[in-house]
């Protein structure tokens, strides 16, 4: 059966449907709030019925009757299939290797995927201080592997961070399994397009530009000579199905996709 | 002979447990944030206390500005599902109203501070993305060792024990046995950690309800110095069960205390202005609490069996 696409979809609902296609089914899936939560449902809802939401507040399988605002939204807990500790969630959970994806996002990412969600400038006096790691650390290092997403602007995106919070692939190829960490970053969904990193090099290379953005404006809003992937090619838009999906049934109200 | 009750109005808590210069841990997690606790601290006019809380939430920030805080600890210090904590911001980033250290971690460290210390272990080893970050250059606490059985790279976190514990939950009873549902955080595992334990409840229970459902239990009595009544404790947080966390309340916080100014107009209004957690209910009016209030969604009971 061929495709239907929408030809009426926001930006926003384009990143869920890209995210939610870095999904398979039965994964286990350490969720945050907005478009990781919505495009884990949305796979949920179609390709991947049986992928396992994890909060980090230790909710298991949870099943939300209506759209959790923050990530220990009590609607998260009513119905869940179960809810552990802290130190459990984190240890029984993470350190185990029992989750397969982690979405991450940060005020800074660099090429080699690692992210700050620390300060902006010096550490001890540090022109902005974020609220830091949380979770992202440890998601970033115990995960199988990561998705990144952000909005796709020079001033994120640059050579080098300012803070390391969450390891990427650090500075080399091989320096994340010298320290003993395995997993890492697999895939950057922006505003402007899809990113991976090479396997030799580590380093991360544009392979989808979105539907209207140009490789050109790409590269203009990275901080670095950003590598292009010989075969890059424009995403595959939302399908009308996955656009209703979403309008209609998960983010009614309209709480992270405004219109 | 009757059982010691270990019933205590906030007030005389907080006067009697919580000394100036503590290293206080708060419990909550998102759910559950003990903030009838935290205002009377801050009317007690509290100083030089350590704390520590993975996610510091409105509760912290509000006692920065306070000038109750010297140094924090935290894995995450932001307003959660909003943005950023101002005060907290202003303190670390300018020394505003006065300059504060802090000392901070990943989530399952500070967990496995909470737990070792709960544990009566001086450490524990993780597996830890920490030894990748530019965090483990900033705290020389966290060590790291090769596993002498699998020559694994482990981070050694070291145990926290807290002077004191302060606590939201559903309930307890008079003894002090703190029974809890939903999102539990590192509760738990605060309490154990700590040398005093005082926790305020929605609701006093006859020990009957405790006993009945024993799973349900966190802390035993013998471990908890002080529990309180204190309904609608945890607001704008929430209480599972109980009522909603109040979501525009975090909003308005965030719009609120971006100035110096408007953070003591804050203080002023909703800690200095009221006594107590019952004027706070009040002030918060009968239109708000009824939005709050939530529809019940029972489990269905277990059988623990008759083995008399």
């Amino acid at each position: 059966m061929k495709k239907k696409y929408a030809k009426d979809y926001t930006l926003q609902e384009l990143m869920v449907v890209v995210a939610a296609r870095e999904l398979r089914d039965r994964e286990i899936v350490f969720v945050g709030i907005g478009i990781p939560q919505l495009a884990t449902i949305l796979a949920q809802r179609t390709h991947a019925p049986n992928l396992v939401l994890i909060y980090e507040s230790g909710t298991i399988a949870a099943k939300p009757m209506r759209m959790p605002l923050s990530i220990g939204d009590p609607t998260l807990a009513s119905g869940t299939a179960g809810i552990y500790n802290f130190i459990e969630t984190f240890s029984y959970l993470l350190q185990r290797k029992f989750i397969d994806v982690g979405f991450l996002g940060g005020a800074q990412i660099d090429k080699y995927g690692n992210i700050n969600s620390t300060v902006i400038g010096d550490y001890e006096q540090p022109k902005v201080r974020l609220p830091g790691s949380g979770g992202g650390c440890d998601i970033a290092a115990l995960a199988k592997r990561v998705i990144i997403i952000a909005p796709h602007e020079k001033r994120r995106f640059v050579e080098k961070v300012d803070f390391v919070t969450s390891p990427g692939y650090l500075d080399h190829p091989e320096a994340r399994e010298k320290l003993g960490l395995t997993g890492g970053p697999s895939a950057v969904v922006t505003t402007m397009g899809v990113l991976r990193f090479d396997d030799a090099t580590k380093e991360m290379y544009l392979d989808l530009y979105h539907p209207g953005v140009s490789i050109e404006q790409i590269k203009e809003n990275t901080g670095w000579d950003l590598k292009i992937s010989p075969s890059v090619k424009e995403t595959e838009p939302p399908t009308e199905d996955q656009v209703t999906l979403l309008r209609e049934k998960i983010d009614p109200e309209g709480y992270y996709l405004k219109r | 002979m009757e059982l010691e009750s270990k019933l205590l109005p906030t007030k005389e808590a907080v006067k009697k447990f919580v000394n100036d210069g503590d290293l206080v841990s708060f419990g909550g997690f998102t759910h559950g944030i003990p903030f009838a606790l935290g205002h009377e601290m801050i009317r007690q006019k509290k100083r030089n206390l350590r704390v520590c809380k993975e996610t510091p939430d409105l509760l912290v920030d509000q006692m920065i500005a306070a000038g109750c805080v010297k140094h924090t600890i935290f894995s995450w210090a932001g307003n959660p599902g909003v943005g950023l904590l101002h005060a907290f911001r202003r303190a670390v980033e300018k020394g505003v109203p006065q300059p504060i250290t802090h000392e901070e971690y990943t989530h399952f460290i500070m967990a496995a501070r909470y737990f070792a210390g709960a544990s009566g272990v001086p450490f524990i080893p993780i597996s830890a993305g920490v030894v990748g970050s530019d965090l483990i250059k900033h705290r020389k606490n966290l060590k790291t060792m090769n596993c002498p059985y699998t020559s694994k790279k482990l981070c050694l976190v070291p145990a926290i024990n807290p002077d004191i514990a302060v606590i939201h939950a559903q309930r307890a009873d008079k003894e002090g046995n703190i029974q809890m549902w939903g999102i539990f955080g590192s509760n738990k595992e605060i309490a154990m950690a700590s040398e005093k334990v005082i926790v305020s409840v929605e609701e006093i229970v006859d020990e009957e309800i405790v006993r009945r459902d024993p799973n349900r239990t966190i802390i035993p009595g013998f471990h908890v110095d002080a529990v309180m009544e204190e309904p609608w404790g945890a607001h704008p947080s929430y209480t599972q069960g109980y009522y909603d966390r109040d979501n525009g309340f975090y909003i308005e916080y965030d719009q609120a205390t971006r100035t110096v100014e408007g953070m003591e107009a804050f203080l002023n209004e909703w800690v200095y202005g009221v006594e107590n957690r019952r004027e706070y209910v009040k002030k918060l009016g009968a239109e708000k609490i009824l939005k709050l209030m939530v529809k019940p969604y029972y489990s269905f009971p277990v059988n623990y069996g008759y083995y008399g």
